[in-house]
């Protein structure tokens, strides 16, 4: 038991950590411009794709490519935010909503016409290295993704917690009306959130690819994923979030374990209806 | 103006009868059945404020229903339009009257609803049952007696029946007790309640409505193409379908579906035309979402008060 229990249990932890990044990007979104942010799965997509082609088409490898794409992806965040979801919502919460619900339709498929929906991924260098930690055989590529994830994490933390620009987030996100008052302009503070949190997908691509594929449909298989973490860590919150994914990572982990390849995927959802539905507020939060 | 906007519409329906082709049939088919699933989200999603981003999950379990129903105890189809819509119903009732219990609302209903989706979609995906993936083929028998007609437009006419029932418990609800309760909650779920509106009851009144009407559609799209699978029954696409057709033509009115339909499965079957790559046409509803609430939050019925 223990041989099989084990390898399960450590591989959701590792496929945890970079679900930690999707999860904590979307729960930056949801505490600063409290929405639910439809189209982040979707730019975990675009993302992944920029992630492929630098792969297959330059040569360059993801991990290198961290840096680059997490800053495109940022500046794509910023765009869409002040070029299209915040004039187009005009801050109404149904019409952000439905503005991000747009921006994943127009890109989702937007991609299926550049690229066909044909399925792709990268072979690295270090694709089939593996290491025996106990009695499971883990990838190195899962290992070092998780390292990253793990680096990823406190960067984001330590620029929410520690910076100016954070301080005035978390600002805006607890009373935008008071922020105003102290010379913060919140809109620009939304925009920043959003960049962010997109930037996060861009990290999540890079350290995804090496073991994932990637096709115009690959955000719908993060976003319930994503959405179940962050209700479970408690909508907003960022160490609930990455404990979450942890968990979620766990629990599919050993979803596959023990109903199979075809149901075990269901433990996803069904978590994520039973915490909304009797712990709204998250594992950890007050309910 | 209003009795020429119906006369306008009641043409409009008629029309394809005029024509023998089958192609023509066809589309009014596909333009019906997406009439009647906008109007079938509008009666929770617009009247009642119940943002559903998994309306999918009713049409799924009608498709599989019926499917079931007809392949493992062999069911006459007719019959199984009224059991679909019953089951369906009853799951509805049961979701958002767990979800108002849990006082679950706005985005938080959303999110449960794709879940639930999701979860269906996963069931049909691994159950023997269901036949998993493989999904469930239909014989073919055409016999009227057996819901299967050689000419799609008997097809049309049953597909426009549903719409026109569905258009019909829109009307109802502006007009009724029942109507006005479902509106004051969307409105106001605090004051309705404080009024003695039982808020639970109602919305769960309204999701099974609308689940049933949706479950119909799933009947009928199952005896028209005589297969169905886990992706094209749970599909997320067809949620966000659903609830496009409501929203761009205004939800919460009664005849914002029907304008949405037509528009939307217009815009589809021209770009297709024009250019047939998978994902131009479903791109362009991304637009089109994105110009309504950009330019026409209310979507095209709340025009005429402009």
């Amino acid at each position: 038991m223990w041989e099989l229990l084990f390898p399960a249990v450590l591989n959701g932890i590792l496929l945890g950590g970079v679900y930690a990044l999707v999860a904590l990007g979307l729960t930056l979104i949801y505490g600063v411009l409290h929405i639910v942010n439809f189209a982040h799965g979707t730019l975990l997509m675009i993302g992944m794709f920029m992630v492929w082609l630098l792969a297959a088409k330059m040569g360059i490898d993801p991990y290198l490519a961290l840096p680059v794409v997490t800053l495109a992806m940022g500046a794509l965040g910023w765009a869409l935010y002040t070029g299209l979801i915040g004039p187009v919502s005009r801050g109404e919460d149904k019409m952000l909503l439905l503005a991000t619900l747009g921006v994943s339709i127009l890109f989702d498929n937007g991609m299926m016409v550049a690229f066909s929906g044909d399925t792709r991924s990268i072979e690295t260098a270090h694709s089939f290295s593996t290491v025996d930690i106990g009695p499971a055989l883990v990838p190195v590529t899962k290992l070092v993704s998780f390292g990253f994830a793990v680096v990823v994490a406190g960067a984001l933390w330590a620029f929410i917690a520690l910076t100016e620009t954070g301080r005035a987030i978390r600002a805006v996100a607890k009373e935008a009306d008071g922020a105003r008052l102290m010379g913060i302009r919140p809109a620009r503070m939304y925009a920043v959130a959003f960049a962010v949190g997109t930037a996060c997908t861009g990290a999540a691509a890079c350290l995804l690819l090496p073991s994932f594929y990637v096709n115009p449909g690959v955000g719908n298989v993060f976003i319930l994923i994503a959405f179940t973490i962050v209700v479970l860590g408690g909508m907003g919150s960022f160490v609930g979030a990455a404990f979450g994914a942890l968990l979620v990572g766990v629990i599919e982990s050993l979803g596959g374990l023990f109903l199979g390849e075809s149901l075990g995927p269901i433990l996803v959802p069904l978590t994520f209806i039973a915490v909304l539905l009797f712990r709204p507020n998250g594992l950890f939060g007050r309910s | 103006m209003k009795i020429a906007g119906i006369v306008a519409l009641v043409a409009i329906a008629l029309a394809p009868f005029l024509s023998t082709s089958q192609a023509v049939a066809n589309m009014a088919l596909l333009a019906a059945l997406a009439v009647a699933g906008g109007q079938a989200w509008n009666i929770a999603g617009g009247f009642g404020g119940m943002m559903s981003f998994g309306h999918v999950a009713f049409f799924g379990v009608g498709a599989y229903t019926t499917a079931i129903l007809q392949t493992r105890y062999g069911v006459n189809p007719w019959l199984t339009l009224p059991i679909a819509g019953a089951i369906a119903a009853a799951v509805g009732f049961i979701i958002s009257w767990c979800c108002s219990r849990a006082g679950l609302q706005g985005s938080y209903f959303a999110l449960v609803t794709l879940a639930i989706a999701e979860a269906f979609r996963i069931l049909a995906n691994s159950l023997d049952f269901t036949r998993g993936g493989l999904g469930i083929s239909l014989d073919l028998n055409l016999a009227a007696s057996n819901f299967q007609f050689s000419d799609k437009r008997v097809f049309y006419a049953v597909a426009l029946i549903v719409a026109l029932a569905a258009t019909l418990v829109c009307w109802w609800i502006t007009r009724s007790r029942f109507g006005a309760r479902l509106i004051a909650i969307r409105e106001n779920p605090d004051a309705a309640r404080a009024l003695g509106v039982d808020v639970s009851l109602t919305r769960a009144g309204a999701l099974a409505l609308s689940g049933a009407v949706t479950a119909l559609t799933g009947v009928i799209y199952a005896q028209v193409f005589l297969y169905i699978d886990p992706n094209i029954a749970f599909g997320v696409w067809r949620s966000v379908d659903m609830m496009l057709v409501a929203l761009v033509g205004g939800s919460g009115t009664i005849v914002g579906p029907i304008i949405g339909g037509l528009v939307l499965h217009l815009l589809s079957e021209g770009s297709r035309e024009l250019i047939d790559i998978p994902g131009f046409a479903p791109a362009l509803y991304g637009i089109v979402l994105l110009l309504i609430i950009g330019l026409l939050p209310g979507g095209f019925a709340r025009l005429r008060h402009a």
